[in-house]
């Protein structure tokens, strides 16, 4: 009961936080000096025609009365026209959106192994040159971001030692039998294998540069919890029970030290969706911030309202899934205590 | 025959010349009950981990041997000494809150033990966890085999734990201050259960304690401890009637009235510690030097 | 007896934290120095273009030509006095942007945390809505909206960062305005700003310091990454991120023009967050 009050709450200001969003996006692209309708007429058109557009478009109202509009519209599943390509905002981010959302829950995946296996290994060697050298490796991926690492990748998996593709999301020559744009999903779905592995050697580059540092981020906080875990009674009394040193980590220490880890890393998967952006340009990766940063040179008003909302409703699901699954993974929490 | 035996076991702080065990030598025999007394810090918990293999990582042992069921134990490779004491040995924990995993199910956490290491069925495990648990008297043993550790309370939890050390026949099991931890009322009835167990089971049992009273009711023999360092060891009746060493005579007068649990015990005289300090510093420097 | 082994322990922690800050400042002054010293000691006018001198490898390679010692990019410019220029952009960029975001940021933080009431509840609120945004488009998107330029990066960058400080500035704030000395403080008849900026702010001061430090390597990132998509001031100015944008177009063609800039990036990032862990690690009493 009071589990689902606070859940009440927690929806009531992710909708405060969203409708916030809109609001300062709507504002600031509405600063933007110089008519963008202007600039997608050919010349010579007249100032008639671009009154005509403007008006179409909505733009010749005041900011408010705009931002009222545009929320009906929303209300309505609808997000507007893309000014460039004159097709439904909606359709065009709902078209980009299963690219980005696979590419971060692979980085997101490879992040969970790799910083697992960083944690375990540390746990299991701690004290050692081992952990100390965990530990340099560590400090070293939290320094740098994604963008950089990604520079890095693709120096050394694109020139010096060419094994993956280091542009796009899947060899444009092949022929595609694809219904939704789920490709990763779907190629497995439908046994292509062929063009899975073709998916999966585009999406890697730019999955594992978005996940150096969160894999660094989750093997730091679990083996830092794992080691304090250790120390307690119920792991001593497991290793008197004639369980060894493996056992002990994964299966005693393991589920109680993965807690505290995973609201942080709730957090951190926000800033993951949010490296997207660049990491997808740099990869010319066909997903949605690669779209946004398109969207915003080209001036495309509606078009940067919509991917920005979505972001931020991205986000905001995330915080609120995190919550959820730390109050249905704690059994303390559970069962209302 | 002695089922547990330790001769001349020292231990030290790692890296360093702080000793934490003295040329520790003790005997329990087969379903006796052994109690190490002292006060806070005299090493009788070390003693109870050394058996176990759980001493800290910054403790080492340095010389010394340990047999079990004639096993001796720190020449067997870890895993075998591992296997070899979860099967033939078991402890009861000081505090009852912290040794049981919060995310774990009481159930598997006292069938673990039997599954994994001696490889019995599951079923038969769960059957043995049941009859277990009903003989430490709790009620309802199918559902509390399905609660989750927080359920219950710190009496329960204690029993619980009693029932899983038992679980596996052990032929020795090690008890750490295993009433401490608890409400003074709830002492009394998981002393009288552990006694009770004890003799049913026949199980030896090194029962760690700092309460003299204890003592008198459970055990048969017992070690007085100073400074990881035995100061007598001789039986419960001798103890209480001629105490050999003034370090125990000290002990026994600091505790106003030993029948009294409730009693605490009162600082030993100066003079008794400094005179101990003297009789440890000297057989430190015979070690040294023999 | 425990102290024994750790005070080694400690003092080699000691060590190593000495080493990375030492470290960490010496690449920093260095950069400083090629700022200042870029218009006497680069070795070629940084814009001259020269397509018969375009892609030349760097000068341990073959074909290369003496004075551009790390090669030039595909309109014949030298990459090294690209970076030497480019360093000016990124340290004003560094220091300006990283002062004010850290003025902004930690002055409402310190409201918020130490006021509380509906100054706490306003601040908060934006924060939380900030956090929805995606940092990167939203600087992409205030760059569109202002125009290219150095004010409009340092500008994102306010914009757009001031929560890392407040966020972390209030919960210290809060945090701190619970201790007794503070109370003490009020009751001995103090205003609460005046209690704030003389009991609160010398307290948060070290984690303000440190925090100064980190957004300062995350202030270089944001304009390399500004000029990587192409934002950032003019296109012809040595930018490193603009170097990096060229270099990842002819990366398979010439490899030192993104090579030398991104080194030059990743170690000025990783010496300012090693810098900050470094002061981190120094202001913590209880070393981790
Ligand atoms: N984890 C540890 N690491 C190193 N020394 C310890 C540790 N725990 C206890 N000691 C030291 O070992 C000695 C004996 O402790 P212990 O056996 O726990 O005493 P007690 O007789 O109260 O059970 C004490 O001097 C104590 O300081
Ligand atoms: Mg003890």
């Amino acid at each position: 009961m009071q589990l689902f009050r606070a859940f009440l709450l927690r929806l009531a200001t992710t909708a405060v936080t969203l409708i916030g969003v809109a609001v300062i996006v709507f504002v600031v692209i509405r600063v933007v000096p110089g008519n963008p309708i202007a600039m997608m007429l050919p010349p010579g058109a007249t100032e008639a025609d671009i009154a005509r557009l403007t008006a179409q478009y909505g733009l010749d109202k005041s900011i408010p009365a705009q931002f009222l509009i545009w929320c009906q519209g929303v209300v309505q599943g609808d997000f507007g026209t893309s000014i460039t390509s004159n097709q439904p905002v909606l359709r065009l981010v709902l078209g980009r959106l299963p690219a980005t959302l696979e590419l971060s829950i692979m980085a997101l995946v490879i992040a969970v192994v790799i910083g697992g296996a960083i944690a375990l290994t540390g746990t299991r060697n701690r004290g050692t040159k081992v952990e100390a050298a965990l530990d340099v490796g560590n400090g070293m991926a939290l320094s740098v971001p994604d963008f950089l690492w990604g520079l890095v990748l693709i120096l050394i998996f694109g020139v010096l030692w060419p094994v993956f593709h280091i542009s796009g999301r899947v060899t444009p020559s092949l022929e595609l039998p694809f219904t939704t744009d789920f490709y990763l999903f779907e190629s497995v779905l439908r046994l292509r294998f062929d063009l899975w592995a073709d998916i999966v050697s585009h999406m890697f580059m730019p999955a594992l540069a978005l996940a150096i540092p969160l894999a660094a981020i989750i093997g730091q906080l679990l083996k830092q919890s794992l080691k304090e875990t250790m120390h307690l009674d119920y792991v001593t009394l497991a290793r008197t029970k004639g369980y060894g040193e493996n056992h002990v980590i994964t299966r005693e220490a393991l589920p109680n030290a993965i807690l505290p880890t995973l609201t942080l890393v709730g957090v951190q998967f926000t800033f993951l969706i949010g490296g997207t952006v660049i990491i997808e340009r740099l990869f010319s990766y066909e997903g949605l911030g690669n779209m946004a940063i398109d969207a915003v040179i080209n001036r495309d008003l509606p078009l940067i309202q919509g991917i920005v909302i979505l972001f931020a409703a991205i986000f905001t699901a995330v915080n609120l899934i995190v919550d959820l699954s730390y109050a249905l993974l704690n059994p303390r929490l559970r069962h209302g205590q | 025959m002695s089922f547990l035996k330790i001769t001349g076991l020292s231990a030290r702080l790692k890296g360093t010349a702080f000793p934490i065990l003295r040329d520790v030598s003790l005997e329990v025999a087969a379903g006796e009950v052994h109690g190490l007394v002292g006060e806070s810090g005299a090493g009788k918990s070390m003693i109870g981990k050394a058996v176990l293999g759980i001493l800290p990582a910054s403790v080492e042992i340095t010389r010394g041997a340990i047999e079990l069921d004639g096993m001796d134990l720190l020449s067997l490779p870890p895993a075998e000494r591992r296997r070899r004491i979860g099967a033939t040995a078991a402890l009861i924990p000081q505090d009852p809150l912290t040794a049981l995993n919060p995310s774990r199910r009481i159930g598997p956490q006292v069938t673990d033990r039997l599954v994994d290491i001696l490889g019995w069925p599951r079923a038969r495990a769960e059957t043995r966890a049941r009859e277990l648990l009903a003989e430490v008297h709790i009620p309802d043993p199918e559902r509390v085999m399905r609660s989750y550790p927080h359920e219950l309370s710190g009496g329960m939890r204690q029993r619980i734990l009693i029932a899983s050390a038992f679980a596996a026949e052990p032929k020795l099991i090690v008890a750490d201050e295993p009433t401490t931890a608890l409400d003074v009322t709830v002492q009394k009835q998981i002393l009288k259960l552990i006694a009770e167990m004890q003799a049913r089971h026949g199980t030896a049992l090194l029962f760690v304690t700092h309460d003299l009273g204890v003592v008198s009711k459970v055990c048969q023999s017992l070690s007085v401890l100073y400074g990881g360092k035995v100061m007598e060891a001789t039986t419960v009746r001798d103890f209480f009637r001629q105490p050999a060493h003034g370090y125990s005579r000290a002990l026994l007068a600091a505790t106003p009235k030993y029948t009294d649990p409730a009693a605490s015990l009162t600082p030993v005289p100066d003079a008794v510690i400094a005179a101990v300090q003297a009789e440890i510093a000297a057989h430190d420097r015979s070690l040294r030097h023999g | 007896m425990a102290s024994n082994s750790g005070t080694d322990g400690r003092s080699q922690i000691r060590r190593r934290v000495g080493l990375k800050l030492w470290l960490s400042a010496g690449w920093l002054g260095v950069l400083v120095l090629a700022a200042l010293l870029a218009p006497w000691i680069a070795p070629q006018d940084p814009l001259a273009q020269d397509l018969f001198l375009g892609r030349l490898p760097p000068v341990w390679q073959q074909g290369a030509e003496p004075g551009f010692w790390l090669g030039t990019d595909s309109l014949g410019r030298d990459v090294l006095s690209r970076i030497l220029y480019g360093a000016r952009l990124a340290l004003i960029v560094a220091l300006v942007a990283g002062s004010l975001t850290c003025l902004i940021g930690a002055s409402l933080g310190l409201m918020a945390g130490f006021l509380r009431g509906w100054v706490d509840v306003v601040i908060s609120r934006a924060i939380d809505i900030w956090m929805a945004f995606p940092p990167v488009l939203f600087s992409i998107l205030l760059i569109a909206v202002m125009g290219p330029g150095l004010v409009s990066i340092i500008l994102a960058i306010v914009v757009i960062d001031w929560t890392r400080f407040a966020r972390v500035v209030r919960a210290e704030a809060m945090a701190q305005g619970a201790m007794d000395y503070v109370a003490s403080a009020q009751v001995a008849g103090r205003g609460r700003v005046s209690t704030m900026l003389t009991e609160i702010l010398p307290n948060v001061l070290p984690t303000i310091v440190v925090l100064l430090t980190l957004e300062m390597g995350i202030a270089v990132i944001v304009e390399a990454i500004l000029s990587f998509v192409n934002l950032s001031i003019s296109t012809d100015d040595p930018t490193w991120g603009g170097m990096i944008a060229e270099g990842r177009t002819s990366i398979h063609q010439a490899w030192w023009v993104l090579i030398f800039p991104l080194v030059t990036l990743f170690l000025t990032v990783l010496s300012f967050s090693q810098l900050g862990e470094g002061l981190k690690d120094r202001f913590d009493p209880v070393l981790r």
